[in-house]
C-alpha cells in the first residue's frame, strides 16, 4: 500500500496506460492520430460521467449541458470576446463548475426515477436556450474558429501534434485524478452511497454534500472536456447539448465497465471506432440503408443491458482482476 | 384588429396540441402508473403510428377518408405488437429495474428511429385529411378537421376512462398499480398485465399520431416534442390520474399555443420544461405520485 489508497500495481498500471498513449503518437497513421485526440478529449467528458454515474450511481440524462457549458463558455469567449486560449479555457471550466453547483442542488433534492427526469429537462433547457439565444450561438449551425484565434504563445492549435498532445495532457491529468479521488475516502463514501444511501447516512455521513460534491466534480470534468473540444478542433454548435450527447457518455461508460477508471476510455475508443468502421461497411453493404449512428448506438445499448451489464473491464474485474480500481 | 382574432387562433391551435398530447401522456402515464417504469420510446411510438398512417393512406386508393379510417385502425394496431414484442423480448428479462428500463427504451428509440429512417426515410411527407372544409369563425375560417381532432379525443379519452373504471380489464390494472404483490396472490396475472399495459399505452400515442398526421407530417425524428411535453404533463399531472392528465394536458396545450403565438414556440419550450423540473424538484411526491421504488 502506497499513500492515498492507491497500491503500487494501480499506479502501474495507469501510468503504463498513459506512457502507451504518449509513445502511440508516433507510431499512429494520420487518420488513426486524428481519431485518437478526438477520442482522448471525449473520454474525459465520460470519466467525468463516470464519476457520477459509476461511482456515486446517480443517473443523470443531461449531461451534455455540462459538456456544452465548457464547450460554449470557451467558444463564445474567444469569438466574441477575443480571449486568449488558457483564460477561455478556464472560463469554460468555471461555467460547468458554477452550472453544476446550480443544477446540483436542485436535482439532488431528487433521487431514482425522478432525478433521471430532472437533469433530463434541465438538459433540455439547456439546449433549448443555446437555439434561443442563436443571435451569439448560431443554433444548431454553430461557430467556427479560426487557427488565428486558436494560438497560445508559439503553439498553434490545428497542428496535430500539438492537439494530440493538449488532448492527451488533458486526459493524463483527469485520469490520475479519477484514481486518487475514488481511492479516496471521499471516492470510498461515494460508493458507499450508491450501494446503500440510507446507511451511509446512518454511519454519520453528510450524504448530500457527498453527492453536491461529486455533481459538481462531474460536471467541472465535463465542461473541461467540451472546453478543451471547442478550442482544439475549432467547431461548437447546438448539436452537442442535445440529448444524444447525454445518452454518448452513458454509453461509453456502460461498454467499458461503470465505476472503473480505465472504463470510459476503452469503452469511447471501442464506440467511436465501431460507429466509424461500421458505417463504411454497411453503408457499403447496404447503400439505400441510410444507417447512421443511430440504429448501432440504439442496439448496443439494449444489448449491453441484457447480455453485458458490467461492461469490459466491469466484468474482467469480476473475473480476474479483484484489484482494478 | 386587436388581440381578439390572435388569442381565438392560438387557443384554438392549443385545444388541438391539448387533444393529441392528451392521448399521448395518457399513454405514458398508464405504463409508468401500473409498471412503475419510464418509457422514453413512448415518442416513438407516436413517430412509428405516424409514419404508418402515411403508409398505410397512401396503400389505400379512393376516397382519403378510406384510407383514413383504415390507418386509424391498423397503425395502433401494429405499433401495438411492436411494444408487445419489445416488452416480452426485453423488458421482462430485466425485471422491470428502473434504470436498466429506462437505459434499454432509451435503446429502443434509437432503434426505431432507425428503423424509421432505413424504411420510411429522412423526408417529411403529409397525409391527406379526411375531409377539408372550413367551418367560419367571427374573424377567420378554420380547418374542421382540427376541430374533429378534438372531438375524437375527448371520445377517446372518455372510451379510455370508462374502461379503466368501469369494466374488469380496468380493476385488473388499477389492482395491479395499486399493490403488485397482493394482486399476484388474488390470482392476477400481473405478467400479461404489464405486457397488455404496455400495449395500451403505445397504442394510445399511435392513435394520437393517426390524429395528428394531416396537421403535421410525418418524419422519423418526431417522436421528440410529443415524449418532452407528455413527461411535463405526466409529471403535472400525477401519475395514473386520468382527469390530471387531461387537466395537464389542457393547461400545457392552451400555454404552449399562446406562448408560440405571441412569443416563439422555442420560449413557451423553455418555459414549460424548466417549470416542470422545478416542480419535480419541489414537489416530488406530490406530484409524480408515490415514490419511485
Amino acid at each position: 500500500m502506497s499513500l492515498s489508497g492507491i497500491t503500487t500495481r494501480q499506479l502501474a498500471l495507469h501510468l503504463a496506460v498513459i506512457a502507451a498513449l504518449f509513445l502511440l503518437q508516433f507510431v499512429l497513421p494520420a487518420y488513426h492520430h486524428g481519431i485518437f485526440a478526438r477520442v482522448m478529449t471525449l473520454a474525459v467528458f465520460a470519466m467525468g460521467y463516470n464519476l457520477l454515474f459509476g461511482y456515486t450511481g446517480l443517473l443523470s440524462l443531461g449531461h451534455a449541458m455540462f459538456f456544452a457549458a465548457g464547450l460554449y463558455g470557451a467558444g463564445l469567449t474567444v469569438y466574441h470576446l477575443g480571449w486568449n486560449v488558457p483564460a477561455a479555457f478556464a472560463f469554460g471550466i468555471a461555467c460547468g463548475a458554477a452550472l453544476g453547483l446550480g443544477i446540483g442542488v436542485l436535482a439532488l433534492r431528487t433521487a431514482g426515477v425522478a432525478f433521471m427526469i430532472v437533469t433530463m429537462m434541465f438538459g433540455q433547457v439547456a439546449y433549448l436556450l443555446i437555439l434561443w439565444f442563436g443571435d451569439w450561438t448560431r443554433g444548431e449551425e454553430g461557430l467556427t474558429l479560426t487557427a488565428a484565434q486558436r494560438q497560445v504563445g508559439g503553439l498553434v492549435l490545428t497542428d496535430p501534434t500539438t492537439r494530440y498532445f493538449l488532448a492527451f495532457a488533458l486526459f493524463s491529468i483527469v485520469l490520475l485524478l479519477t484514481l486518487a479521488v475514488v481511492r479516496a475516502p471521499f471516492g470510498r463514501v461515494l460508493v458507499a452511497i450508491r450501494e446503500n444511501e440510507e446507511r451511509t447516512r446512518m454511519l454519520g455521513y453528510d450524504t448530500f454534500a457527498n453527492k453536491l460534491g461529486v455533481f459538481v466534480l462531474s460536471g467541472t470534468v465535463c465542461a473541461a472536456a467540451g472546453a478543451a473540444y471547442a478550442l482544439l478542433f475549432g467547431y461548437f454548435g447546438a448539436g452537442f447539448a442535445a440529448t444524444a450527447y447525454s445518452i454518448l457518455p452513458l454509453l461509453w461508460v456502460l461498454v467499458g465497465g461503470a465505476a472503473t477508471v480505465l472504463g470510459p476510455l476503452i469503452g469511447t475508443l471501442i464506440m467511436f471506432y465501431m460507429i466509424d468502421l461500421s458505417n463504411d461497411l454497411l453503408n457499403a453493404r447496404f447503400p439505400d440503408w441510410d444507417l447512421s449512428y443511430l440504429g448501432i448506438v440504439g442496439v448496443a445499448l439494449v444489448l449491453l443491458i441484457l447480455f453485458f451489464p458490467k461492461g469490459l473491464l466491469g466484468t474482467i474485474r469480476e473475473r480476474w482482476a479483484p484489484w482494478l480500481p | 384588429m386587436g388581440t381578439g382574432p390572435y388569442l381565438l387562433l392560438a387557443s384554438l391551435e392549443g385545444l388541438v396540441t391539448a387533444a393529441a398530447l392528451a392521448l399521448t401522456a395518457l399513454g405514458l402515464s398508464l405504463v409508468f402508473g401500473v409498471m412503475r417504469v419510464v418509457n422514453v420510446a413512448h415518442g416513438e411510438f407516436y413517430m412509428l403510428g405516424a409514419v404508418l398512417a402515411w403508409a398505410v393512406t397512401t396503400a389505400v386508393s379512393g376516397h382519403p377518408a378510406l384510407g383514413f379510417l383504415a390507418a386509424l385502425v391498423i397503425s395502433p394496431l401494429v405499433v401495438g405488437a411492436v411494444a408487445l414484442a419489445s416488452e416480452r423480448l426485453v423488458l421482462r428479462r430485466l425485471n422491470y429495474n428502473p434504470e436498466a428500463t429506462i437505459v434499454t427504451t432509451i435503446g429502443l428509440l434509437y432503434i426505431l428511429q432507425q428503423a424509421a429512417l432505413t424504411f420510411y426515410g429522412p423526408e417529411a411527407r403529409p397525409v391527406v385529411a379526411p375531409f377539408s372544409f372550413r367551418i367560419q369563425l367571427p374573424w377567420f375560417g378554420y380547418s374542421a378537421y382540427k376541430l374533429a381532432v378534438i372531438g375524437a379525443s375527448i371520445l377517446l379519452l372518455l372510451a379510455t376512462w370508462f374502461v379503466l373504471t368501469r369494466t374488469r380489464i380496468g380493476l385488473v390494472m388499477r389492482a395491479t398499480q395499486y399493490d403488485r404483490e397482493t394482486a399476484t396472490a388474488f390470482g392476477i396475472p400481473v405478467d400479461r398485465v404489464y405486457a397488455g399495459v404496455f400495449a395500451l399505452g403505445a397504442m394510445l400515442a399511435a392513435v394520437a399520431a393517426v390524429l395528428v398526421v394531416p396537421i403535421q407530417q410525418a418524419h422519423y425524428l418526431m417522436g421528440h416534442d410529443p415524449l418532452l411535453l407528455s413527461f411535463i404533463v405526466v409529471i403535472i399531472g400525477g401519475l395514473g390520474s386520468l382527469r390530471g392528465t387531461v387537466a395537464a394536458a389542457l393547461l400545457i396545450g392552451l400555454s404552449d399555443g399562446i406562448l408560440s403565438v405571441f412569443f416563439s414556440p422555442t420560449l413557451a419550450k423553455i418555459v414549460a420544461t424548466s417549470a416542470v423540473a422545478l416542480v419535480l424538484v419541489f414537489r416530488p411526491q406530490g406530484l409524480f405520485g408515490q415514490a419511485p421504488r
